[in-house]
């Protein structure tokens, strides 16, 4: 692991805050080079001013996410989609 | 170390600096252009958005007033890019009147990768985020487009004294 990032398990916290699942475990597909693979396999840059999420096969930005007081910001242009799996 | 992304390493022998206008018209700087271009030594304090300052940096480079003496223009805005992908906006006012540097030496030393060298901007009287470590370039526009922060809710203005952090601050 490089010291300038983590992995996507850094997500944990703040995705969770905003959404009732844990969404490191969903599948995403990046807008960049067509990579599947779990949130948790991003590389999180988190020493910024929000959480930028890179794929970790082309690097391109699929996931920010800026913290303020009260609200948050989530850009997830550079996802295609995200499979997220349900207790059936 | 604030990063959003893996560290660029530009060889100076590779690096350029490009101005682009609203018309497409281009301007260029190569590394050996740029360091012979009239430099000045800045000592100011610099403001980051995740709350700290630090007071009395000491820097060197070369004043956007020169860089773009002989640019026209009828742009009101500027995009800033970096190597790396990195962008951000701000009006071209701020970047003139002695307020803005491309700065490539920082106490003394050349700035290293990890601190935005060859080169980065350096506009201290706004957040620190409009200061692009890694710049390439200015494109001129006449409407504002938001940069990379700037689209993630960050404030397109910045001004640390009015605490201009997020959009609507």
């Amino acid at each position: 692991m490089s010291d300038d990032h983590v992995d996507g398990n850094a997500l944990a916290g703040d995705l969770r805050e905003i959404f009732a699942v844990d969404l490191t475990t969903a599948t995403g597909r990046c807008a960049g080079c067509g990579y599947r693979g779990s949130v948790a396999t991003l590389r999180v840059y988190r020493n910024a001013p929000g959480l930028v999420a890179r794929c970790p096969h082309c690097e391109e930005v699929v996931l920010r996410l800026v913290r303020g007081r009260d609200r948050a910001w989530l850009d997830l242009r550079g996802t295609v989609s995200l499979e997220i799996p349900l207790p059936s | 170390m604030l990063t959003a992304g893996p560290t660029p390493r530009v060889p100076t022998d590779r690096w350029e600096f490009t101005v682009s206008t609203e018309v497409g018209q281009k301007y260029t700087w190569s590394w050996q252009q740029l360091i012979e271009l009239p430099a000045e030594k800045i000592t100011v304090d610099i403001h980051c958005v995740t709350k700290w300052s630090k007071l009395g940096t000491r820097w060197k480079g070369v004043s956007l007033d020169v860089l773009l003496e002989e640019v026209e223009t009828a742009a009101d805005f500027a995009l800033v890019q970096s190597y790396g992908g990195y962008t951000t906006n701000l009006p071209l006012e701020d970047l003139l009147d002695g307020q803005a540097w491309v700065a490539y030496r920082y106490d003394d030393d050349d700035l290293t990768p990890e601190h935005g060298g060859p080169a980065r901007l350096l506009v201290p009287h706004l957040y620190f985020w409009k200061s692009a470590k890694w710049v390439r370039g200015i494109q001129l526009l006449i409407e504002d487009e938001p940069g990379f922060w700037e689209s993630a809710g960050y404030h397109d203005y910045g001004d640390p004294w009015r605490e201009q952090r997020y959009q609507g601050d």
